[in-house]
Parts: structure tokens; C-alpha cells; sequence
């Protein structure tokens, strides 16, 4: 890296800092078209995620299938890391810092994959116990089956007969 | 700096930076990293708390309000903007950052004060939430009987919908000012809510059942505990971070960082706002999507 640095071409950081010989400056074109790029793909990303946030609601009016509101709220998590991915890399410049400084990032980053999967797995297993041993905690918390959006819930009164 | 990169160089003894970073610009990345953690026990706990019940409530009969539109049925329109709000403040700190490469000191300045705009707008639209959510008139079934209540620590009133069969019995048992109260908040009547108490309890009772009123029993209390604690606290580094960018920006005017010769600080707040943001996209999925 530094057998290209030439200290007259140089701008702010390294005049200061001595120390730090690496600037990851780009020209003005090539950064505006980036910065347009990343705020256009944040926006969709985002919509998609509305969107998906809307498809839930609408399936809560009916009866929705478990799986399939699994794999929507799966779609999404993917949607909201790939934000994160950009938010990171392009905006906080992460992307552009040398690899053993990016791996002292993500490295201690990558608990959270334990993290994640433990503590989870740790409040299903409980739910499953006190569904198993507390049968008052599950009559009075499991839902009924009928759905959770209000705008259908009225009729609900003329299908009782089949519901029960 | 060219003999400097000899084998004899003692890379990690000082003089020169291992990473090719600034020492304080290193920190406030390993600051973030820390807090990346608090975040992430917060939410992780939130996860573990929902897997651990049978209900919690769905967030688009939760957040379904917008300013000044009423009880219309908006559910996640004004998540929306929030988030909108904070992406765009997050383009605008890009390219005050940007501007502090270019010293270009005009930049500097209009973009920092795009961002604080930005960050205030976000904070009022938390605060106006707040505000709705603790004190919104929801009826709720308490026991055998209906009561007005907000959403508060250790009472949450978005548990599951009572069927319409199990509401009229509930109404009977009702308090006349509650019914009043109902009556009122619904728009059923165009009495003054003082002339409603005067109203026999039958009438209400009548405009009630006949309404399309949704009646909740008590959901989770520890949604509450929750959505405050993790929203509060990033509206909490919101704050810091506003309040950070305007000393920034009285100091970019005073010319301080012209004299120091660099607008590194400038890049080090760039670097929480951001985080800030990446924080949003997470609490946005946990609360509001998912």
C-alpha cells in the first residue's frame, strides 16, 4: 500500500495523522453514482419489506398456514440483513478499510449466530414445557383460531355454529 | 514514510497504524461493536420472551395510527416514514462526510444541518407515538366487564378479540361511564360526552353492540417493557447523536476543523449516525415486521 503513497496528492487525514498512509478517496463522479446507487437500493429494500409487512396483515384476516407466514417473516429477515450489508459497507465505508481491520469487525460479529439460535431455541423449548406441565397457561394464552385483524372479526358472529 | 516499510519496522510498537486508521476512528468502531451487543441482547431477549408465549400481538393492530388521520386503519403507514426519515438523514451524513474530504466547509455545514433535521423529525415522530400509544382509549375485557385502558408498563390491551357473542354480556356488566366513554371515542353519537353520562344505559348499550367496536382481552405484558425499553434506548442515542451534530456544526462554523487541517471528526459522528440507522433497520423488523 504505501510504496504508492505520494504525500503531495494527499488529502487531510494523513497530513494530521501520520501514522495512517491509506486514503480511500474517489472522485466526485464515482462517488455521487454510488451514493445514489446505495440510497436506491436501501429504498426498495425497504418497500419489499413493506410490502411483505402488508402480505402478513392481509393473511391475518383469513386463517393463515403457519409455513407460510414462516417463510414471508424468513424472506424479510434476509431483506433486513441485506440493508444491513449495505448500510455498512457502503455508508460506514467498512468495505473499504484493509481486510484484517474488516475481520476484527466481523469476526466477533459472528456470535451472534450463536447467539441467536440459542436464545430462541431456549424460549421455544420453554413454551413447550409449560404448554406440556402448566395446563392452565395453555387454555388461557393459545389463540383461538379465529383471526387477529379486526375488519372481519363481526362476522365471525353468524359462523359460529360452524367455528365451535 | 517510504524507509519506514523495512523488516526492521515494529509495526505494532507505534508510528504507524497497523489498520491505516485513525486511532479514534478504530474505537468508534469497536464502540459500536460493543453497543452492536447491548442492541442485540435487547432484541435477542425480546425473541426469546415471544417464542417462549403462545400469543403476542400482531405489530399492524399495534401501530395502525397516523397523525392527524383519526381512527382510520393505517396499519405500518407511519413505520414507514419513521424509517424513510432516518435512510434519508442517513444519505445526507454521507455527504457531509464527503464534504469534510473535500474541506469543503459549505458542505459541511448544510448537510450536518439536513441531518439534525432529520434526526429532530425522527424524534418527534417516536415521541408522537409514545404519546398515542400510552394514551389511547382501547376497550378491553377486564374480567367479566369492559374497561378503557392504554397501553402501559405491565398492561398490554392488544391481547386476542373477544367474539362479538361474549362482548354483549360484557356490556351489561360495564360501568356507565365506560360505556359513555366508549361511546365518545367510537363517534357513535354526536352528544357531548358530558350528556352522554346523563344517557340511560341501555341506549349506550344499544350503540355499542351495533357498532363494529373490536373488544381485546389483555395481551402479553411484556410487549410494553420491550417496545419502551429498546425504542427508548435508541431514541436515546438518536438524542446524543443530534445533540453531537450540532456541537459538530458549531464547530465546523467556528472554522475548528479548517484550523485543525482535517474533518476526521466529522467521519467518527458519521460512523454513529449510521450506526444509529443500522440499529432502526433491526428494531423496524423485531417490533414492527415480523
Amino acid at each position: 500500500m504505501s510504496q504508492h503513497y505520494d504525500p503531495t496528492k494527499d488529502i487531510s487525514p494523513s497530513a494530521a495523522y501520520p501514522e495512517v498512509s491509506f486514503a480511500h478517496h474517489t472522485d466526485d463522479a464515482t462517488f455521487k453514482h454510488r451514493v445514489k446507487k446505495t440510497t436506491l437500493i436501501l429504498t426498495i429494500l425497504t418497500i419489499a419489506e413493506l410490502a411483505l409487512g402488508f402480505t402478513i396483515y392481509a393473511l391475518h384476516k383469513g386463517e393463515p398456514s403457519h409455513t407460510a407466514l414462516l417463510l414471508i417473516k424468513g424472506v424479510v429477515c434476509i431483506l433486513t440483513l441485506a440493508k444491513a450489508y449495505y448500510i455498512v459497507s457502503v455508508f460506514m465505508h467498512l468495505g473499504d478499510e484493509i481486510r484484517n481491520f474488516i475481520m476484527t469487525i466481523v469476526v466477533p460479529l459472528l456470535l451472534f449466530i450463536w447467539f441467536i439460535i440459542a436464545f430462541l431455541a431456549d424460549g421455544h423449548s420453554y413454551k413447550n414445557m409449560r404448554n406440556k406441565y402448566d395446563r392452565y397457561f395453555k387454555e388461557s394464552t393459545t389463540p383461538s383460531g379465529h383471526p387477529v385483524i379486526p375488519s372481519d372479526a363481526h362476522k365471525f358472529s353468524n359462523q359460529k355454529g360452524q367455528r365451535q | 514514510m517510504e524507509q519506514t516499510v523495512t523488516h526492521n519496522t515494529k509495526w505494532w510498537s507505534g508510528g504507524k497504524s497497523p489498520f491505516n486508521i485513525e486511532y479514534g476512528k478504530i474505537m468508534m468502531w469497536y464502540f459500536l461493536l460493543s453497543d452492536s451487543f447491548t442492541f442485540g441482547a435487547f432484541l435477542i431477549s425480546l425473541g426469546t420472551v415471544r417464542f417462549g408465549l403462545n400469543y403476542w400481538p400482531e405489530p399492524s393492530i399495534v401501530f395502525n395510527t397516523f397523525p392527524f388521520a383519526g381512527h382510520a386503519n393505517l396499519p405500518l403507514a407511519f413505520v414507514s416514514v419513521m424509517t424513510f426519515v432516518l435512510i434519508i438523514s442517513s444519505v445526507t451524513m454521507v455527504l457531509a462526510v464527503h464534504a469534510g474530504h473535500n474541506r469543503d466547509r459549505k458542505g459541511v455545514e448544510k448537510y450536518l444541518l439536513l441531518t439534525i433535521i432529520g434526526g429532530l423529525i425522527f424524534l418527534s415522530c417516536q415521541a408522537w407515538e409514545w404519546t398515542h400509544l400510552l394514551t389511547a382509549k382501547n376497550p378491553v375485557l377486564v374480567g367479566d366487564h369492559i374497561e378503557v385502558m392504554a397501553q402501559r408498563n405491565g398492561f398490554n390491551p392488544w391481547g386476542e378479540i373477544v367474539l362479538p357473542q361474549d362482548v354483549a354480556p360484557a356490556l351489561a356488566k360495564t360501568s356507565p361511564e365506560t360505556l359513555a366513554t366508549l361511546v365518545h371515542e367510537q363517534h357513535l353519537s354526536h352528544a357531548s360526552h358530558a350528556e352522554l353520562l346523563q344517557t340511560p344505559k341501555d341506549q349506550l348499550i344499544q350503540l355499542l353492540s351495533n357498532s363494529e367496536m373490536v373488544v381485546r382481552k389483555p395481551g402479553p405484558a411484556a410487549f410494553g417493557g420491550f417496545f419502551y425499553g429498546i425504542t427508548g434506548f435508541h431514541g436515546f442515542h438518536v438524542s446524543v447523536g443530534v445533540i453531537l451534530l450540532i456541537i459538530m456544526l458549531i464547530q465546523t462554523k467556528m472554522g475548528v476543523y479548517d484550523r485543525r487541517g482535517h474533518y476526521l471528526m466529522i467521519e467518527k459522528i458519521g460512523l454513529y449516525w449510521h450506526f444509529v440507522d443500522l440499529v432502526w433497520v433491526f428494531v423496524f423488523l423485531c417490533f414492527y415486521l415480523v
